[in-house]
């Protein structure tokens, strides 16, 4: 046991003297969940909305009211049916919504059945193809209200994030990126630094079990990780307002099995190099790929072709990102996440045999 | 106690068709300084990792500190020291926290750590460069101080790979000054070596040539036996026979 401390000792100096590494790893979270949370956005911001009402019925105020007090739309006045084309083009509003002439009797004629006229139309500037997508749907919405419950059309709700919030989107997948990245890359950068410099070699020497200097390394790298959870999660919660809907406990728990996992596969990377430089090339390139294309962070797995979606299981990043998911935007319980937790420990389990194993031959 | 701390029997090591160490057998007195020469390639360092539990043999047999090489590796290892070729200490810790590493990795107590810790400073004279970071020290200083850690928990024989690679003769001299002091205290000591000027230090040397050893024996004796004036001479009579290139 002193020994192994000894070691721990070690490692944890060997991270506090390299200062600037340790900020970027743990600024690193902070800032890609910033970024991609308030800059890089696919949601719907400050849609500038104009409206055409031939009659402003008390209804239709309203209705326009509504659009006014939301957030994410900005009431840009009343404007003529012939103007409709020139602010659009004039870059004045993004949408024009445009009421039916006698929007109240229309609106009581489908509400009894008796017609299925149109009472809306919305106009969008489409150039911008997200924000006319997720923006006309929640504009719809908004203006009808209540009136929709009562009409013969679809009464599309969206459950779990309403806004269609990218955070929503990214916080699980950057928590999946973010971990990987830096359990495999500075495991393996670490351990593969020692064969580099001939330290190895000495410690081999000595009366040591490899194995134990191998899980001294993970200790502070997985202090460091946990960190890192940490501050994800914070962030997520008060800064970029993403609920922690489910069970608490289930999700750290779930994402500490996924740093072991990281852990055990940056170990797996220093068996098949002697560089410090292949393993940052390896651990950049053959994880930041994958992981950004086929883990459902960015590109929907089920849009994947058949090849691809086959490819994207065998990455444990997808399996963890859709348990996050499960657990922190949906809310559901633990229960819904065992498929995702047994393959991510069957991963765990198989790449620490494989690597410990691949380790041990390296000695002879 | 036997007075043979080291000894091997046809010990062999082949990498699939290539035969890296071909069938050695020497023995080392306790005491010794053990000079073990040879070209780069000749297959010393195969060998002498063999005999520090780094590798396996394909066949042969040894013991090392009185314990089997083929089934005691790990027994050996708490006997003996080893300083590689590659600086061994760790750059960016202080001089105390490497003493302190290689001190908790051999077993030795926090007392018994900070007693050996002032001791071996005092002997390098280097008592103020206890917090300095090992990174920042001059590499004739590093060599002597990793060979001092190398040396801390007292092992019966002690590995020197190359100890003196890219230092002054100033350096070398002071750092084989050490070696003698070590080897006076009891400790043998076994270095490979590129320097033949070193090679004259050694109690007894032996020269590998193609994985074989060729010469065995004290310099003066070798000097005489090769009707050489200096052991560079003896060495180059042999390394021309060396049929592998590197």
């Amino acid at each position: 046991m002193g020994e192994f401390l000894s070691f721990v000792r070690k490692e944890t100096l060997h991270i506090l003297r390299d200062s600037r590494t340790m900020l970027v790893v743990l600024l690193a979270p902070v800032i890609q969940l910033l970024l991609f949370g308030f800059a890089i956005s696919t949601e719907v911001n400050n849609v500038r909305v104009a409206v055409v009402a031939p009659h402003r019925s008390e209804s239709v105020r309203q209705a326009v009211e509504r659009v006014a007090a939301n957030p994410y739309f900005t009431f840009e006045g009343y404007i003529s049916q012939q103007e409709i084309d020139r602010t659009l083009r004039a870059g004045r509003a993004d949408a024009v919504a445009v009421f039916a002439a006698d929007f109240d009797r229309k609106v009581d004629a489908l509400s009894r059945g008796e017609s299925s006229e149109a009472i809306l139309q919305l106009i969008f500037d489409a150039s911008n193809t997200t924000l006319a997508t997720a923006g006309s749907t929640y504009l719809q919405s908004i203006i009808l209200g209540d009136l929709q419950g009562s009409m013969p059309m679809p009464d599309t709700r969206l459950l779990y994030n309403p806004q269609m919030k990218s955070a929503y989107n990214f916080v699980p997948g950057i928590m999946g990126l973010i971990f990987i990245l830096i359990c495999a890359m500075m495991t393996s950068v670490s351990i593969v630094r020692e064969k580099e410099t001939g330290t190895m070699e000495v410690l081999l020497v000595s009366p040591v079990r490899p194995i134990r200097i191998i899980f001294a390394k993970m200790v502070p790298y997985f202090t460091l990780s946990c960190l890192n959870l940490l501050t994800i999660l914070l962030l997520a919660r008060y800064v970029l307002d993403v609920p922690l809907a489910g069970n608490v406990v289930a999700l750290v728990a779930l994402s500490l099995l996924y740093l072991i996992l990281s852990l055990a596969l940056g170990l797996f990377f220093s068996t098949i190099t002697n560089k410090q430089s292949t393993a940052l090339l390896i651990s950049a390139m053959l994880l930041m790929m994958p992981v950004i294309m086929f883990s459902g962070m960015i590109f929907p797995i089920e849009n994947l072709p058949v090849v691809l979606r086959a490819i994207s299981c065998v990455v444990p990043t997808r399996w963890y990102i859709e348990a996050v998911r499960k657990l922190m935007i949906e809310g559901l319980p633990f229960v819904s996440v065992i498929r995702e937790t047994a393959i991510l420990a069957a991963m765990t389990v198989a790449l620490i045999g494989v690597a410990l194993r691949k380790f041990n031959d390296k000695l002879e | 106690m036997s007075d043979t701390i080291l000894s091997v029997r046809d010990l062999t090591k082949k990498f699939g068709a290539f035969t890296a160490v071909d069938r050695i057998s020497f023995d080392v007195a306790r005491g010794e300084i053990f000079g073990f020469l040879g070209a780069n390639g000749a297959g010393k360092t195969t060998a002498m990792r063999m005999l520090c539990g780094l590798s396996y043999p394909t066949s042969g047999s040894g013991t090392v500190a009185g314990f089997d090489i083929m089934r005691q590796g790990e027994r050996i290892k708490r006997h003996i020291g080893y300083m590689s070729q590659r600086f061994s200490l760790y750059d960016d810790l202080t001089v105390r926290e490497n003493i302190r590493l290689y001190g908790g990795i051999y077993g030795l107590t926090r007392r018994e750590i900070a007693r050996r810790t002032v001791e071996l400073l005092d002997r390098l004279d280097f008592r103020s460069e206890i917090d300095t970071l090992v990174g920042s020290l001059p590499l004739g200083w590093k060599q002597k101080l990793a060979f001092l850690v190398a040396t801390l928990h007292r092992p019966e024989i002690v590995f020197l790979d190359e100890p003196t690679g890219g230092v002054d003769p100033l350096t070398r001299r002071q750092f084989w000054e050490l070696i003698y002091e070590s080897a006076a205290g009891g400790t043998t000591v076994f270095v490979t070596t590129h320097y033949m000027d070193e090679a004259e230090y050694c109690s007894r040397v032996s020269i590998m040539v193609d994985g074989r050893i060729r010469a065995l024996g004290a310099p003066a004796d070798l000097k005489k036996e090769f009707a050489a004036a200096s052991m560079d001479e003896v060495f180059r009579l042999l390394a021309r026979e060396a049929k592998r290139t590197e």
